[in-house]
C-alpha cells in the first residue's frame, strides 16, 4: 500500500519531464512547416539539422519510455513486496495464534489443535525459528497452582507440536498464572480468553519461509 | 497455680470440653458474618473472657505503650480490656495499708487482672496485678529497643504484651509476630497488629514469601522467564539466589524446614511439576520427593515436627490436598470429602500445634473459603463464608489464621480468631495476598542489641 503510493508519486514528475521533452522536440521541428524563405539553395545544413531535431525527439521519446518502464517496474516490484509483507505477516500470525483452554484443564481441545496444526508447516519450513510459548490461568483457583497449570498449558502446547516433528529444544515455555490478563472481566468471558497459550518468536523470524515453496 | 489461672481455667476448660459437641463434623453453613457474638459453630461469650485493665503508663511514651499493650490483649481474644477511661487516676492508689492498688474498685471495674507498666531507663518494667488474690504476682523489667514508636521498639513493647498474656494464661501471646505478604511486584512485612507495613528489597518479580523458624530469613519464588527461589536475610536486607535450586522454567512455593537446614519447594517443568527438597546452604543439588507423574504439585507445608508434608497435587484430575512423609512416601488424600459441586481444594497450611490443616475449598457459587481438617479424624470446619477467603496461614498460637479476603471490596489481608470468630482486618493495602505468619519474633529479628529476659 505504502510502497504502491510512494511509487507513484516518484511517477508524476518523470511523466512531466517526459512531456515537456516531446513538446521540445515538436517546437524544434517549427521550421519544417514556417513559410518558405526566399529562393535561395535550399541548403544541406538546413536538412541536417532537421535530421538532428528527429533523433533528438526519438531520443527523448525512448527516454520516455525508459522511465515509464521503470515506473512500471517499481509499481510492479512494490505490489510484490506488499503481497510478500501479508504473506509475511500471515505466516507469522499462524506462528504466533493464541490457543485457549478449558477451566482448571491443560488437554488440548479441538480448536486448539487445529491452530497448533496450523503451524506446524511453517515452523518446520523455517527451522532457524525458535518460539517461546507462555501458559496463562484465568483469575480463579490457587494463585501458586495456577503457575504450575500455566507451565502445564504451555508444556502440552509443546509436545503436541514435538510430537509432530518440531524439534524440542525450538520451544521454550513459561507460565506466568494468572498475573498478565488479556481480559479484565470478571466473568465466563473474560476468563475464557485468559486461559490461554501464547506463541511468541524468540529468534529466526525477520523473514518466514512459505511451507512448500 | 495463681488464683488468675485458677479463674482462667474455670473459664476456658468447660468451654474447650464442650467444643467438640458443638462443632458439627460436616460443614456448617458458615457463620462469621451473622452478627457479633455468634461465631463458628460455638457460641462467643465475650464474658468468658477475663477483664483486663491497663492502668496508664508513665514516662516517655506511656501513651503509646499503653495503646499497644491493650490492642495487644484485646487482638489476643483472650481478655476484655476494661476501660479505664471513665475513672478517676487518683482513685487506682491502694488506701488500705501494704495494697498497691485499689483492688476493690477493679473488682467492681469487672478486671480479674491489672497491669501496671513503668518506663524506666531504656526498658518497661512491668507489674502484673491478681486482682481477686489482691496482690502482684508478677514483675519484669523489658528492654526497650531504640527510640521511641521506631520499628523496632514497638517490637519490644510487642514482647512484654506476649509475656504478660504467658503469665495470665499459661501461653505466650503473638503480639510479637509478622506477616509477610505480597502487593502486585513486591513484598510487605508488617506487624501482628497492622503497623508499620514495610516494604523489602527484593529482586524479580515475588510470590511465596515464607519465614524460617528463627524469623531471621524470608524463602521466596520469583515468576516469569528467570523464575528461582530466592532467600531474603531480613537483618541485612538481602537476597540471594538459591543456585542449587533447578534453574530453568518455573520454581514456586518454598518453605524451610522446621530445622532450617533445608527448603522444600515446587519445580514445574515440561512434565509437570514436582516437589523437591535443596539444602539451604552445602550447595547439593536438589531431590525430587514427591512422584506426580506428569500432574502438578505444589504448595508443601510442613508439619511442626517436619516429619510429614501437606501439599496440593492434582494427580487426580483436580486440585486435593494431600499428606505424606517429609521423604515423599505414604502420600494419601486428605480432603477426599465432597464440601460441594466444586473439586477444588488448595493452599494447605499445617497448624503449628499439629492439629489441624487449613486449607481453601470452592463451593457452588465459585468463591473459595477457609476450612481447617483435623489429622485425627479428618472433620471439618468451615470458617468463613463472606466475599472469597482464600490462602490461609497460622499464626504461632494455632489459634489465629490470616488470610486474603474479598469481604471488604477489594482484596485485603484478615485475622480470624478460630476460637470465637472474631475477625479484624489487617492489611490496608488493596490487592494484599499470599500472607505467611511469622514465628515468635523475640529479639531476634530485631536489629538492635536488645534483648529479652
Amino acid at each position: 500500500m505504502t510502497a504502491h503510493h510512494r511509487a507513484a508519486g516518484r511517477s508524476i514528475p518523470a511523466v512531466l519531464l517526459a512531456s515537456a521533452i516531446l513538446l521540445g522536440a515538436c517546437s524544434h521541428k517549427k521550421p519544417e512547416t514556417a513559410p518558405a524563405p526566399a529562393p535561395t539553395p535550399v541548403s544541406t545544413v538546413d536538412s541536417a539539422a532537421i535530421r538532428d531535431s528527429i533523433a533528438r525527439a526519438q531520443a527523448a521519446r525512448d527516454a520516455a519510455l525508459a522511465r515509464q518502464r521503470a515506473y512500471d517496474d517499481s509499481v510492479r516490484r512494490a505490489n510484490e513486496a506488499a503481497a510478500s509483507a501479508g504473506e509475511q505477516s500471515g505466516l507469522r500470525n499462524t506462528v504466533t495464534a493464541v490457543i485457549h483452554f478449558d477451566f482448571d484443564k491443560s488437554e488440548l481441545r479441538d480448536d486448539a489443535r487445529a491452530t497448533l496444526d496450523a503451524k506446524i508447516p511453517v515452523l518446520m519450513a523455517n527451522p532457524d525459528v525458535t518460539i517461546r510459548v507462555a501458559g496463562h490461568t484465568d483469575e480463579r483457583g490457587s494463585v501458586e497452582y495456577n503457575i504450575a497449570l500455566g507451565q502445564r498449558r504451555a508444556a502440552s502446547a509443546k509436545r503436541y507440536l514435538t510430537e509432530r516433528g518440531v524439534t524440542a529444544n525450538r520451544i521454550e515455555t513459561v507460565s506466568f498464572g494468572e498475573g498478565r490478563p488479556v481480559a479484565d472481566g470478571h466473568d465466563e468471558g473474560a476468563w475464557a480468553q485468559n486461559r490461554r497459550a501464547e506463541f511468541e518468536i524468540t529468534a529466526g523470524g525477520n523473514r518466514l519461509n512459505k511451507p512448500g515453496a | 497455680m495463681t488464683d488468675l489461672k485458677r479463674l482462667v481455667m474455670r473459664f476456658f476448660l468447660p468451654i474447650l470440653v464442650v467444643l467438640p459437641l458443638l462443632v458439627p463434623l460436616a460443614p456448617t453453613a458458615a457463620q462469621d458474618t451473622t452478627h457479633r457474638g455468634v461465631t463458628i459453630g460455638l457460641t462467643y461469650d465475650p464474658t468468658s473472657r477475663p477483664g483486663l485493665a491497663v492502668l496508664p503508663v508513665t514516662g516517655s511514651a506511656g501513651d503509646s505503650i499503653r495503646a499497644i499493650l491493650q490492642r495487644d490483649f484485646d487482638y489476643s481474644d483472650r481478655f476484655t480490656i476494661v476501660p479505664l477511661d471513665a475513672a478517676d487516676p487518683s482513685s487506682f492508689r491502694g488506701t488500705t495499708p501494704g495494697a498497691e492498688l485499689n483492688y476493690p474498685l477493679f473488682t467492681r471495674l469487672g478486671a480479674a487482672a491489672v497491669v501496671q507498666a513503668t518506663v524506666g531507663d531504656g526498658s518497661l518494667h512491668v507489674a502484673l496485678h491478681d486482682v481477686g488474690k489482691g496482690a502482684v504476682i508478677n514483675v519484669q523489667d523489658f528492654p526497650l529497643a531504640g527510640r521511641a514508636n521506631t520499628r523496632d521498639w514497638r517490637l519490644s513493647v510487642h514482647g512484654a504484651s506476649d509475656e504478660v498474656e504467658r503469665w495470665i494464661t499459661g501461653l505466650k501471646g503473638i503480639a510479637q509476630t509478622r506477616v509477610a505478604f505480597v502487593v502486585g511486584p513486591r513484598v510487605h512485612v508488617l506487624d501482628s497488629d497492622g503497623a508499620d507495613d514495610e516494604v523489602t528489597s527484593v529482586t524479580g518479580t515475588p510470590m511465596s514469601p515464607s519465614w524460617n523458624a528463627a524469623g531471621s530469613q524470608l524463602a521466596y519464588s520469583t515468576f516469569g522467564t528467570s523464575s528461582r527461589i530466592m532467600i531474603l536475610d531480613l537483618r541485612t536486607g538481602k537476597s540471594r539466589v538459591l543456585h542449587n535450586a533447578t534453574p530453568i522454567h518455573a520454581n514456586l512455593t518454598p518453605v524451610f524446614s522446621p530445622d532450617g537446614l533445608s527448603i522444600v519447594y515446587s519445580h514445574a517443568d515440561d512434565e509437570g511439576s514436582d516437589l523437591f527438597v535443596v539444602p539451604t546452604d552445602d550447595g547439593s543439588p536438589a531431590r525430587r520427593i514427591s512422584v506426580g507423574r506428569g500432574t502438578d504439585n505444589v504448595q508443601p507445608s510442613f508439619s511442626p515436627d517436619g516429619r510429614r508434608l501437606a501439599f496440593t497435587s492434582g494427580r487426580v484430575g483436580h486440585p486435593e490436598v494431600y499428606i505424606m512423609d517429609a521423604d515423599g512416601t505414604n502420600a494419601e488424600l486428605l480432603t477426599s470429602f465432597d464440601f460441594g459441586d466444586k473439586n477444588y481444594r488448595s493452599d494447605p497450611d499445617w497448624s503449628p500445634d499439629g492439629r489441624l490443616i487449613a486449607f481453601q475449598s470452592q463451593f457452588a457459587d465459585g468463591r473459595f473459603q477457609i476450612m481447617t481438617i483435623s489429622l485425627r479424624d479428618r472433620s471439618t470446619k468451615l470458617l468463613t463464608s463472606e466475599g472469597s477467603n482464600e490462602q490461609p496461614s497460622w499464626a504461632p498460637d494455632g489459634r489465629h489464621l490470616v488470610f486474603a479476603s474479598t469481604r471488604g471490596g477489594g482484596r485485603e489481608l484478615w485475622v480470624l480468631d478460630t476460637e470465637s470468630g472474631r475477625l479484624r482486618q489487617l492489611s490496608r493495602a488493596p490487592g494484599a495476598q499470599l500472607p505467611a505468619w511469622s514465628p515468635r519474633l523475640g529479639s531476634s529479628a530485631s536489629t538492635s542489641a536488645a534483648s529479652r529476659q
